[in-house]
């Protein structure tokens, strides 16, 4: 052997890891196993629990059948247990496990017993087994009792032995997935007598018991399987360990199994078979059954049986498939190729012999063309005679069928009377009635094409053949000739109809494609999650011919219903928790799971690539749609469509905000360059010159003095607006602002901001040209006032000193038009719009050396914002920056009452 | 007789600021108390009654605004308020309890020292001199006995409502008057609201005194709370 086949494989090893890291978020589950009730499996796994306790770990009972056992009692006592959920059922009262209250209670090891017990109806999960996973899913350990006769691959067998059926089963995965697996073993002797002394049951229970399940040699038997099951899982625990350490050793390799499903019940076997086989094997299996094109889309019992079959299979962990095909072992082999199957089982199956002789045997074929394919038969029979699938309901139609077919050979005998008084060949009466045939064939199907041929024959004999109107034949070759015109006509029909429902198969399997198609190309092209889940749920509605509901989890982890408000659906309350269960556990539950069915709708999650990202419900007007493994694989694909598509485009969404992020983080970055440096030099400047202002050496003139103190008052101004600008702009993009709107005349806010600057402004005429009949406007003052000082302050800053600035004001339609013009150097061209981002720093520098910090400008934009009005600039064709204030007036200002008469006394 | 120099009481809570207004107040021969907290204030101001109160509006112990109201319930002194720039609001409650000037932080020591001179004239004036009949600032001189204004000696023409609220500011020239003030004295009571009068009568007036009503050398805006007449 080469050294690469002693190393396991990625894949397993993946796997393997996947196995390990699924353990560790889960909670673990032991489970005791036992070969009957009474071999003190609940003993043991109180005994266990009393030890954990002693440890320290938190403890709780969750549930544990109350057999009145006094063994059992004295171990309960002093342990945690919760109070059993009370449910009613058909006038009794039944004990059940209280799952909730156990998620709630949340404790570290719970102990379930009984994990094939069925829940009553009403409770969320059909099974306890499923309510054991949820706790593990919640990351409780649990500690449960099985009997080796609830094993769902070992049912069919133990039905055998004991005579005795089992309905509550537990899927073997939940066995195999268990962390650990304690036998509890007692000797068949042993267990007799413990129950005669009656420590299992009752008196007359035990005798009973004794008398049916209890025989030695059944519990012989029993003991023998549980015994068997342990040393499977020993060995596989073994061979885990062995891989682990990748010790060169018998190496399983990549064996697939496959197993041919049909209607017959005797599948049910097979499909136990297979499950055992492929758990032997440790290979994965996939059970197929394999539908002729002319049954696709015929609801009928048979599809109905198949279905179930597939549906078991699914709970015995096998991956299920309908394939589609004319030729069964060409269908199945074809597939098993496609998925590298090994080992094909199959049912031997019970044919007629000259059945078999006409279309040849699916196991026949299988043998011949398998090739390096395994092929196992499996003896079917064992659960009785097949059952004949109950006849579906004849179709109400067919009366009228076959009143067609009795005119089109009422047709066929007048135009072959026709034929016969015109003396044509008699070949041309044949082809007449065969033709017949063909047309009943292509328009009613198989049977009363069948009845054509045989009335046919019979009228062709009746009318044309010597001695006329008699079924009698005088020459005996007339009778191959009828032999051979049935033999046509039956072919015929056969091959129609085929045709037929090919063409209706082909039509059907086209509907899907196109259905799933339109799907792709309609969530294709929209975006914004609204939409996708909008029209999600109206393809599914349109798909299923159902209603729909979409479920769409939110950021906070709140599921919302995002399509189907008005539905059934949303009217009935469970469904909504029904949705919700399905995200968190990325499974289909509700109507025909075994989850909460009492659902009115089926649930399948949303799982895209990387998370789950809610559910679909679908309630189609034939409930019985979604028995159809087919259908609900639909559903699934769809599910699977739908979350892709909302996926990619919050991904895409996604991409966007972390883009703005980085565009804000570069803002931020910005404004802390411009901002830290803006607030350091001032601060320098004024540390310097009052620092060599307390040092006064010998030769600082009072020149010098004067000039360091007016370099400290004039720094203190410049940081001073600073830190106003940044809380401006802080508090105009908390979004806090509420404007503080007044009648105003613009000439004092004007006059206002001047006052401010007039420092500033000392070197630079300001010509005000407001007219005098200038209306009042609704501003607020302050704010507005800031817009002039930013405009004047840059003025005063980038124009050359002298220059002068002009402000006038002027009202425009149902806008005010305000200007403040420079004759400076202006602004660059082409940053027009930019000059008012924030943080946006011109090339223009002031002549002290300085450049803003790029705030002013766009807090006067912030602030005309707040208005409702605009701020522009352009460059003055003569030289200079104008800047444009837009103020909306639409409001008229309440009139003033003057008064006119001269108040002087005299003149 | 010469009094002895105006004892001035000093309520804030910085002491930087401290720092440099005691520097300039003691160079301008000022007495000086100074409290850290409002308690403490209130208490100075009882032993040893201010001729002018300087009171900063944010206070850790106390508001401000308390503080001042409690003094005014039976201190006459003017009491000028230092406020930070986004306190508005307070600005002009502080008026409305009585206060006689704000200044908003940061500020020149100049134009401290400038209202704590107008203040303390007016509170000389109220104390008892008969009020001068002429009033005059630069240009402009207002006769109030003959109720005649003259700019650069030449006579302006005014409505009566336009006097009356010239003569208001000339009463308390130099001193910040809030809209509402001015609006009830010149408006009456039932009018207090309504600014938008008192701008549109403010704005005629300037056009007639102001050589540019808006740079105005007289009427000056003090934005958001009201106005004052300069005083040379």
């Amino acid at each position: 052997m080469s050294q690469a086949d002693t190393r396991p494989n990625p894949d397993e090893l993946l796997a393997r890891v996947k196995a390990e890291e699924s353990r560790s978020g889960r909670g673990k589950l032991k489970i005791f196993f036992g070969y009957a009730a009474g071999v003190g499996k609940t003993y043991a796994m109180l005994e266990a629990a009393r030890r954990e306790k002693e440890e320290g770990v938190d403890v709780v009972v969750g549930y544990v059948e109350p057999h009145g056992r006094p063994e059992t009692e004295a171990l309960l006592a002093g342990l945690e247990a919760l109070p059993p959920k009370m449910a009613p059922y058909g006038g009794v009262v039944l004990r059940e496990f209280d799952l909730d209250a156990a998620l709630k209670r949340k404790p570290r090891l719970i102990l379930i017993d009984e994990l094939a017990h069925t829940n009553a109806e009403g409770l969320r999960h059909a099974k306890r087994w499923q309510d054991v996973q949820e706790l593990r899913d919640a990351g409780i350990d649990v500690y449960a009792t099985l009997n080796v006769q609830h094993l769902e691959s070992l049912n069919d067998v133990i039905a055998q032995i004991t005579t005795v059926v089992v309905r509550e089963t537990v899927p073997d995965a939940v066995l195999e997935e268990a962390d650990e697996i304690e036998l509890i073993d007692l000797t068949p002797e042993e267990l007799i007598d413990r129950l005669k002394a009656g420590k299992v049951y009752l008196r007359q229970q035990a005798e009973r018991a004794l008398e049916n399940f209890f025989q030695k040699s059944n519990l012989q038997a029993l003991r023998e399987l549980s015994l068997r099951q342990a040393a499977q899982r020993l060995q596989k625990d073994v061979d885990a360990a062995r891989r682990d350490k990748a010790v060169a050793a018998p190496w399983a390799t990549n064996e697939r199994l496959l197993v041919c499903v049909g209607p017959s019940p005797t599948s049910m076997k097979l499909i136990r078979t297979a499950r055992r086989m492929a758990a032997a094997f440790g290979a994965e299996w996939i059970a197929v059954a394999v539908e002729q094109p002319l049954a696709v889309g015929h609801p009928s019992a048979t599809r109905e049986q198949i279905s179930q079959h597939l549906r078991l299979a699914e709970r015995l962990g096998a991956e299920t498939r309908m394939l589609i095909g004319e030729k069964v072992a060409d269908t199945v082999l074809d597939f098993a190729r496609q998925r590298n199957v090994t080992k094909i089982v199959v049912g031997k199956t019970a044919l007629s012999r000259w059945k078999r002789l006409f279309f040849g045997n699916v196991v026949d074929q299988l043998l011949d063309k398998s090739g390096e394919i395994d092929v196992y038969v499996i003896r079917g029979e064992a659960e009785g005679r097949p059952r004949r699938p109950v006849p579906t309901q004849p179709p109400a139609v067919v009366w009228r069928q076959y009143a067609a077919t009795a005119g089109v050979v009422v047709i066929c005998g007048l135009v072959g009377a026709l034929f016969h008084r015109l003396r044509l060949a008699e070949a041309n009466l044949l082809m007449v009635f065969l033709l017949g045939v063909v047309v009943v064939a292509n328009r009613f199907g198989r049977w009363p094409a069948v009845v054509c041929a045989i009335a046919n024959v019979l009228v062709f004999d009746f009318f044309f053949v010597q001695p006329y109107f008699s079924f009698a034949v005088s020459d005996a070759e007339y009778l191959f000739t009828f032999a051979v015109m049935l033999g046509i006509g039956l072919l015929i029909s056969v091959l129609t109809v085929r045709i037929r429902e090919q063409l209706k198969a082909s039509q059907l399997i086209e509907a899907r494609t196109a259905a799933l198609f339109r799907l792709t190309k309609q969530l294709g092209e929209l975006s914004g999650t609204e939409f996708l889940a909008q029209s999600a749920g109206r393809q599914l509605q349109e798909i299923f011919d159902a209603e729909a509901v979409v479920y769409l989890r939110e950021q906070d982890d709140r599921l919302v219903l995002r399509f189907g408000d008005w539905t059934s659906i949303v009217a009935q309350a469970t469904n909504s928790v029904v949705a919700q269960w399905v995200t968190d556990h990325d499974q289909p539950a509700g109507a025909g799971t075994d989850t909460l069915p009492s659902a009115t709708a089926l649930f399948v999650p949303l799982i895209g690539s990387q998370e789950t990202l809610g559910a679909v419900g679908v309630k189609p007007r034939d409930p019985q749609r979604f028995m159809d493994p087919e259908q609900r694989r639909l559903l699934q694909t769809c599910a699977s469509l739908i979350a892709l598509s909302i996926e990619r485009d919050l991904s895409i969404l996604k991409a966007h905000e972390a883009q703005l992020q980085v565009q804000a983080e570069q803002l931020r970055n910005s404004l802390l360059s411009s901002v830290s440096h803006d607030l350091r030099t001032p601060l320098a400047v004024i540390a310097g010159a009052s620092s060599s202002l307390l040092d006064a050496s010998p030769g600082q003139t009072p020149e010098t003095r004067r000039e360091l103190l007016e370099t400290i008052v004039e720094e203190s101004r410049r940081l001073t607006r600073l830190v106003d600008k940044l809380l401006d702009m802080t508090r105009l993009e908390s979004g806090k602002v509420v404007l503080n709107k007044q009648w105003h005349v613009l000439e004092e806010i004007v006059g206002s901001a001047l006052n401010r600057l007039r420092h500033d402004l000392k070197d630079h005429p300001v010509r005000v040209e407001i007219p005098p009949e200038f209306p009042l406007l609704s501003i607020d003052s302050e704010l507005l006032e800031q817009v002039f000082f930013n405009l004047l302050e840059n003025a005063a800053r980038y124009t050359p000193p002298g220059s002068e600035i002009e402000i006038s004001a002027r009202p425009i339609g149902a806008e005010i038009e305000i200007t403040v013009a420079d004759a400076g150097p202006g602004i660059p061209t082409g940053s027009e719009l930019r000059i008012f981002e924030k943080f946006f720093r011109g090339p223009a520098i002031a002549p002290d050396g300085r450049r803003g910090a790029g705030l002013g400008l766009s807090i006067c934009k912030a602030i005309m914002q707040a208005h409702g009005g605009q701020i522009r600039v352009r460059n003055r064709p003569e030289g200079g920056a104008e800047f444009t204030l837009l103020l909306p007036y639409v409001e008229v200002a309440p009139p003033v009452k003057l008064d006119a008469a001269p108040a002087a006394g005299g003149a | 007789m010469p009094t002895a120099a105006p004892l001035i009481l000093l309520v804030e809570d910085e002491a930087p600021i401290r720092r440099f207004l005691r520097a300039s107040l003691a160079g301008e021969g000022y007495r000086l108390a100074e409290a850290d907290t409002g308690r403490q204030g209130l208490r100075l101001a009882t032993q040893q009654p201010p001729d002018l109160v300087i009171l900063d509006l944010g206070l850790p112990d106390m508001d401000g605004q308390e503080v001042l109201q409690q003094l005014r319930e039976w201190l006459k002194a003017p009491i000028v308020i230092l406020s930070a720039r986004d306190q508005e609001k307070q600005k002009i409650a502080a008026f409305d309890l009585g206060a006689d000037d704000y200044l908003t932080k940061p500020f020149g020591t100049g134009e401290l020292l400038a209202r704590i001179r107008v203040a303390l004239r007016h509170a000389a004036r109220v104390e008892g001199e008969r009020e001068s009949t002429t009033f005059e600032s630069q240009a402009l001189r207002v006769d109030l006995a003959n109720r005649r204004v003259f700019v650069n000696d030449r006579e302006i023409h005014v409505t009566p409502l336009e006097y009356k609220l010239l003569t208001t500011l000339v009463r308390h020239a130099g001193k910040v008057l809030t809209h509402r003030f001015l609006l009830k004295e010149v408006w009456g009571p039932h009018h207090a609201h309504e600014t938008h009068y008192l701008r549109v009568f403010m704005a005629n007036l300037r056009r007639k005194i102001e050589a540019d009503p808006a740079q105005p050398l007289y009427l000056l805006t003090e934005q958001g709370v009201g106005y004052r007449l300069a005083v040379d």
